[in-house]
């Protein structure tokens, strides 16, 4: 595509977010005294910053990038992600399971697991999502300085050498007190930055019912994204065809979708991924621990204005005029560009230093979100329970300061490594979707039922993990080659699979299915063949049925508990997927 | 708390909402051709700016409650 010409005030903008970024970390760098300080920020953000900063670090520059695209090629059905990928479970999290992390004092996922089960189980967990953190800061990286590369002509290797040295610099500073603080700004300047854009693109196609009357003809023409014809509303209604996987450009039904995403996927991630728990555990009390997830589900319902939206606004442009989006090596539309393409097109310089700020931004909290969950589960899960346990905390403080160097040169490597080895980077991606899979079985179990056993909750997790990467041998999207995508072990042993999908996401969908329930049923059975060694006094505060229940905290307001701003997010979440039926 | 984190967010803000509107009153208006004709910058600028001055009055708020 023809590159962004950035003019002066453009880069002042983006000076000045620089000095404030690196300078927030600077003012708090005084402030960080002990392990806790650094990796917790001492417990002691309240509740409205740990939310929008719980939300910030799952907004990395992929989600920006990415649900634009999708928002390009399946339309408004991407709000799937959103509105039953993400609220429930964040409302989930919240209010039945936060209770049990925040009040075990855990330090992070990893070690409550260890409390509630066993070290194998820790170690296992604690492992898989330190090697995963350390790749996805580094293609969160990779993909930024491509992008800028692409866009802007700047060179890929200083995109790589700054974005890494700020964040280092930030990180290395305030510790996770800084990388909170700065992920509140940068939801500022993301949504600030994004929605000039959102306006005029919205503006320029005759408002929201023009972009229905455009994207209908999209829908029934077969030059659209999916390459044959729906019904008019494919691409503005969220619900409406999704009684078969042939009648929706996304390719997916109602039940895998909802089972798939809405349950296993989506409680994985948000009730287990200690990056976005590490947030809320850094939250000044139980309440508002309880809080940081339903605060941050309030954004994120209202995200895809400004991500999905100018990806449906996008594909009504490119069908105007069939070349508003460029074309990418192998001849087909890049739907990845379709930000950058946005903000070039409607963003005069000025306000498009904002939105380039915005994106960097995006990409800054993301990575910087992974290397303190990452320097986190490594000084506590890994180094002081195996390594050197017994040591004073300056030793630890030390080792995080350290560590967050090491991560981000690892990063860095991998960074170069994606730019490099496109499928080794895929391999990566796959081998950890089949690791994280099942984990919402066993927390589940863990917290709800006090029989689980350490060997049932290590045995489920290896064979959910078992189950996903069978389910990936066996099965292939349509069209594809067996390997990567699937079938390498259909095509090793018989020849043929023994199930096509209709497209690659249920196929995924479907693996997480699976995954799930076979680490649930392993738990299950291996747990009533096992002791339970942990004994009742042990358990307190980790399971349920054996922990006291919280007490509504009488100096907050109404709509301030839990339950009741839980009840309201659900609510509107519900709302908004009936608006756009 | 340590540090206001709303003092350092309404100074960016008010910083640069300040700079894109002075930079949309003395720009060229050929280059709002692409915003359709909208002097996006100075109108965005205008309410970045008041937006940083909204999040330095809740820290003013904030600080004098606590003191």
């Amino acid at each position: 595509m023809q590159q962004i010409q950035l003019g002066a005030i453009d880069y002042v903008v983006l000076g000045v977010y620089f000095a404030f970024v690196l300078g927030i970390g600077f003012w708090l760098k005084r402030f960080m005294k002990t392990s806790t300080d650094f990796f917790l920020s001492g417990r002691s953000i309240p509740a409205w910053i740990a939310g929008l900063a719980f939300i910030s670090a799952n907004l990395g520059a992929q989600e920006v990038i990415g649900m634009a695209a999708s928002g390009a090629k399946y339309g408004i059905m991407t709000s799937h992600f959103y509105w039953v990928g993400a609220i429930p479970a964040m409302v989930f999290v919240g209010i039945f399971m936060m209770p049990f992390y925040y009040g075990s004092k855990a330090r992070s996922v990893p070690e409550y697991l260890k409390l509630r089960f066993d070290e194998k189980t820790r170690a296992f967990n604690a492992v898989s999502f330190a090697v995963m953190t350390v790749f996805s800061s580094g293609i969160s990286m990779h993909v930024l300085a491509k992008l800028l590369e692409q866009i802007l002509g700047f060179n890929y290797n200083l995109c790589i050498l700054v974005s890494a040295a700020i964040v280092l610099a930030y990180i290395f500073m305030g510790g996770l007190t800084s990388a909170i603080y700065n992920e509140v700004l940068q939801f500022f300047l993301i949504v600030l930055g994004f929605l000039p854009l959102v306006f005029l693109g919205l503006k320029s196609v005759g408002g929201w019912e023009g972009l229905v009357r455009k994207l209908s003809v999209v829908a029934v023409s077969p030059d659209n994204p999916a390459g044959k014809t729906f019904s008019a509303g494919a691409w503005t209604q969220s619900w409406a065809n999704m009684n078969s996987s042939a009648a929706n450009p996304m390719g997916v039904e109602w039940f895998g979708m909802v089972m798939g995403l809405g349950f296993v996927l989506s409680f994985g991630y948000w009730c287990t991924d200690f990056l976005v728990v590490q947030r809320a555990m850094a939250a000044d009390s139980m309440s508002a621990a309880r809080r940081t997830p339903l605060i941050a589900a309030i954004p994120k319902m209202l995200f895809p204005a400004l991500v999905i939206l100018p990806g449906m606004i996008a594909i009504a442009l490119q069908h105007q005029t069939g070349n508003f989006l460029p074309k990418d090596s192998n001849g087909s539309v890049d739907y990845n560009m379709t930000v950058p393409v946005m903000l070039a097109k409607f963003l005069p310089s000025g306000i498009l230093g904002v939105g380039i700020t915005a994106l960097m931004a995006s990409f800054m909290s993301g990575m910087a979100g992974n290397v303190t969950a990452f320097n986190t589960v490594w000084t506590y899960d890994i180094y002081q329970s195996y390594i050197r346990p017994g040591q004073p905390d300056r030793h630890y403080l030390r080792m995080g300061h350290i560590i967050t160097i090491v991560g981000i040169l690892f990063s860095i490597a991998c960074a170069y490594a994606a730019r490099s080895f496109d499928n080794i980077m895929d391999m990566l991606q796959l081998v950890f979707g089949f690791v994280n899979a099942p984990l919402f079985a066993t927390f589940l179990l863990g917290m709800f039922w006090r029989r689980a056993t350490g060997h049932g909750a290590f045995f489920g997790l290896l064979g959910g993990t078992l189950a996903a990467t069978l389910h990936h041998g066996l099965t292939l999207p349509a069209g594809a080659a067996a390997g990567i995508k699937g079938g390498w072990l259909a095509a090793l042993v018989a020849g043929n699979v023994l199930h096509t999908y209709p497209v690659e996401m249920a196929q995924n969908f479907w693996a997480a299915i699976y995954a799930w329930t076979t680490c649930f049923v392993t738990t299950i059975v291996i747990s009533l063949l096992t002791r339970q060694k942990r004994t009742v006094d042990q358990l307190r505060g980790l399971v349920y049925s054996l922990t006291p229940r919280i007490k509504d905290d009488k100096t907050l307001r109404w709509y301030q508990q839990p339950v009741t701003l839980g009840i309201i997010v659900l609510a509107a979440a519900v709302v908004l997927n009936i608006i756009f039926w | 708390m340590k540090l206001d984190i709303r003092l350092p967010i309404g100074l960016i803000f008010i910083l640069i909402g300040a700079i894109i509107a002075i930079y949309g009153l003395t720009s060229n208006p050929e280059i709002y051709k692409r915003s359709l004709d909208i002097n996006i910058n100075l109108w965005w600028g205008i309410v970045m700016f008041l937006f940083g001055v909204f999040m330095l009055l809740l820290a003013w708020r904030a600080s004098r409650r606590s003191a």
